[in-house]
């Protein structure tokens, strides 16, 4: 056996911390080693070639490189021994930046304990051995959790490209988040003039099936092969049937008497309803919480839909039905929540008519909403309108971080009520004021220049909101108090409220303040750590509509990555059974949480006996099977008893 | 006694806490020295073989961490790791070994803060118990 070991500086990421140069030499007095050298950047080309070049002129038969984490770069440097005709499981890599240099101080310390990570890695090459990959077909098609504007343009992007795509909505309808919006900031486009063709071109798509008012419920398999199972809500209306004239919703006995979910609850629709005239598909949906026929089992002598529905489209029979459906990949844009401003109390969201939230904002200043455009509060034309910033957001004891869109929609919406009420006055309570974007700085000196007011206020300093008379006093420490007609409450992006049980299905990770977590956060932002699931749009983190159409398009090209290759590689660190050893008991078909192990008969100096098999298509490679074997007959490839045993061995001894 | 510094070995599951431990890198956020780790795809390899030849061999400490309830990659290895290290508990204990030396914790891959306090805490619990009686003589 020949091991080559290879130690990164990584610039001075490792040197600082660690002498390289030391832990360099002392490796040599190993067993096996052939060779072991530093490098400044072992990732680097000139890094890889150094490699390449010993594993040929030293007839090297196991590397090891000790630099950064192997979430980082073990594919890296197994592709370096692949291309040099070695097996890449016959590579052993050592973390010694973020499990040492980069969290120890004392030199000599983190030298030693590098030195000691490295010997562990060296005991446990002499037990490595090569392994093949399986290769598995690819299912060309995609699943799209959310129908927002990141979840359409994904869908739209992967079917251009030719692959099949499941589109999975929660509501009635797609749109999301944007088709509420009224005008986008900085340049008031009109939010629904520039997603409403889209979400046509995705009703339209041939590639694209879409699943509507219907949820994710279960995903098992893995990359190339998932199989998810949805479940569709009983609309209680044919689709096929439905031509969404609306006649049901006009005759409806609670016409006008529910409030509107897509109006912030502003508006009214009938039990019977589609969110917003421009749904797509534009198809009626009873809900099933508020229909008196579906509550009570009668609604007056007859249900007056039924009646009015000249193409007998209503169903009350319907039921809830599960479609499984099968795919390659996933890109999950499931978008975000708002912050529940009434968890704010000194703001008096809740308690005063005339504080809301920058959403319901939305829908009052929006042609489409239920004040048709016109801003009113209580009747009233607004004249002196307060904006509080950062509410739900960069909050020391609640939400740390920055919700990115609400400096920019709070200047946007001042200006919208500038340009409809003449004469109004407006003030902006701001925190610092985050101008990032392309356009955006210009955009705030325009709308200051048009006469709105900014007061600056420190994060930690109060603001109160009480009553008078019709009006609400905003009291802001250091300024003097304004007697306002409306506050609008600039209320932050925070996870959904379901993030945890989407995760828990899709096998992912959250992040610390709930979102999603991406697999790096510079290089893999679209990525997560279970491969052939990608993150779009909002519920990875807050971002406004540019940057969720990119993130979105970017996962779409992930995805396309994947679909495109009919064949696909798949880890070889999969259970194996020796057969000789294998007593039968079963320990391991009961451990398997994939149910990859059955027991089966075969014949052994004559005798039938049980043994147990692993279905290698679902072994996952947990390696639960191997803890539960008594005999050591059942065997993780790549983390065997023995590999793990010899790194024990080693580490202990330091 | 007093300058006796723990060996600890710990065993990270892939997905959850040995990226909480490389998120604590990332974030520079400093630990002692004393632990090396061995990464497992899933802290339900985690066999008490392991743990027995860890203190058997030098280890004062072993170190086990998992995903959250719920949130293991695999379903349910560390519910499975969870209940071995109870039982593997008592039974050290009935070896006379203190319990205390071997520790199950749950270590998400955004918990790097975790991570680091977990291992000065049982460096610092380790360090008063002083070397592992189950350590073969050298």
């Amino acid at each position: 056996m020949k091991i080559g070991v290879y130690i990164c500086q990584c610039g001075i990421n490792i040197s600082a911390t660690v002498d390289v140069e030391k832990v360099a030499e002392q490796i040599k007095s190993l067993p096996n080693i052939a060779v072991s050298r530093f490098y400044k950047y072992m990732c680097s080309d000139p890094g890889q070639e150094l490699i390449k070049k010993d594993i040929k002129e030293l007839k090297l038969d196991r590397v090891i490189v000790a630099s950064c984490s192997p979430r980082m770069h073990e594919p890296t440097f197994r592709t370096v021994l692949e291309e040099s005709g070695l097996n890449p499981y016959c590579f052993e890599m050592v973390n010694i930046r973020e499990q040492c240099s980069w969290v120890h101080i004392d030199k000599e310390k983190a030298t030693a304990k590098a030195s000691e990570l490295i010997a562990g890695a060296v005991a446990r090459a002499a037990f490595l051995e090569p392994l093949e990959r399986k290769e598995v077909s690819v299912i060309p098609k995609a699943l799209v959790v959310g129908g927002g504007i990141a979840g359409i343009q994904a869908a739209l992007e992967i079917a251009d490209k030719g692959f099949k795509v499941y589109l999975v909505e929660r509501t009635p309808s797609i749109g999301g988040r944007m088709a509420q919006l009224d005008k986008t900031f900085p340049t008031l486009d009109c939010s629904a003039c520039i997603l409403t063709p889209k979400m046509v071109d995705v009703a339209r798509h041939p590639n694209i099936e879409l699943l509507t008012y219907s949820e994710v419920v279960d995903v098992g398999g893995y990359i190339g092969n998932f199989k998810v199972q949805v479940r569709k809500k009983p609309r209680y209306v044919d689709m096929e049937k439905c031509v969404g004239c609306g006649l049901c919703a006009e005759s409806c006995r609670l016409h006008g008497r529910i409030p509107n979910e897509f109006d912030m609850n502003l508006g009214k629709r009938s039990a019977i309803y589609v969110p917003f005239p421009q749904a797509v598909p534009l198809k009626f949906t009873i809900d099933s919480e508020r229909c008196i026929m579906l509550k009570t089992g009668k609604c007056g002598d007859h249900p007056l839909c039924v009646e009015a529905c000249d193409r007998d489209a209503i169903d009350f029979g319907q039921k809830e039905e599960i479609v499984e459906i099968e795919v390659g990949t996933i890109v999950v844009a499931t978008g975000y929540d708002l912050f529940d401003p009434a968890k704010k109390p000194e703001y008096g969201y809740g308690k005063y008519d005339n504080v809301i939230t920058g959403l319901e904002f939305e829908r009052l200043v929006s042609a489409s909403g239920p004040t048709e455009g016109h801003i009113d509060v209580n009747g009233k034309e607004p004249k002196k309108v307060v904006f509080i910033q950062c509410v739900g957001s960069r909050d020391k004891n609640g939400n740390e971080y920055c919700s990115r869109v609400c400096c920019m929609y709070t200047a946007k919406q001042a200006h919208l009520v500038k340009e409809k009420i003449p004469g109004s006055e407006l003030t902006v309570y701001y925190t610092d004021m985050r101008a990032f974007g392309k356009g955006f700085e210009e955009f705030y000196n325009r709308v200051q220049g048009e006469g709105v007011v900014y007061r600056r206020r420190e994060l930690d300093d109060p603001i109160e909101v009480i009553k008078n008379g019709n009006k609400v006093v905003v009291k802001a420490k250091g300024h003097p108090d304004i007697e306002a007609d409306l506050v609008v409450l600039a209320t932050g992006i925070v996870p959904r409220e379901d993030t945890k049980d989407l995760a828990r299905i899709l096998n992912i990770n959250q992040s610390a303040d709930g979102f999603l977590l991406e697999a790096h956060p510079k290089l893999r932002p679209m990525d997560t750590f279970t491969d052939g699931i990608f993150l779009a749009g909002c519920c990875q983190s807050p971002k406004d509509v540019p940057d969720t159409v990119a993130q979105a398009s970017g996962a779409a090209s992930r995805v396309c990555n994947i679909l495109s290759k009919k064949q696909l590689e798949i880890e070889a660190t999969i259970a194996h059974v020796d057969e000789n050893l294998c007593r039968g008991c079963g320990f391991c078909v009961d451990a398997c949480p994939y149910n990859a192990i059955e027991l089966k008969e075969v014949e052994h100096f004559g005798h039938a006996i049980e043994v147990a098999t692993v279905n290698e298509a679902l072994c996952k490679g947990c390696g639960s099977c191997s803890a539960a074997c008594l005999n050591g007959a059942i065997q993780h490839h790549g983390f065997k008893d023995g590999q793990i045993l010899a790194m024990i061995n080693a580490l202990g001894e330091g | 006694m007093k300058d006796f510094e723990p060996n600890i070995i710990g065993f990270l599951c892939n997905w959850c806490s040995y990226a909480g431990a490389d998120l604590a890198g990332t974030s520079r956020i400093k630990y002692p020295p004393n632990i090396k780790s061995i990464r497992v795809m899933c802290s339900g390899r985690v066999d008490s073989v392991f743990i027995l030849e860890a203190l058997k061999k030098g280890a004062d400490g072993v170190l086990v961490a998992g995903c959250h309830p719920g949130d293991c990659h695999y379903q349910s290895g560390n519910y499975k790791t969870n209940r071995r290290i109870k039982l593997l508990k008592k039974f050290l204990n009935d070896m006379g070994v203190e319990p205390q030396r071997l520790r199950f914790e749950y270590i998400s891959a955004s918990e790097g803060h975790k991570f680091a306090s977990v291992v000065t805490e049982f460096v610092d619990e380790l360090k008063k118990m002083g070397p592992s009686p189950l350590k073969e003589a050298k």
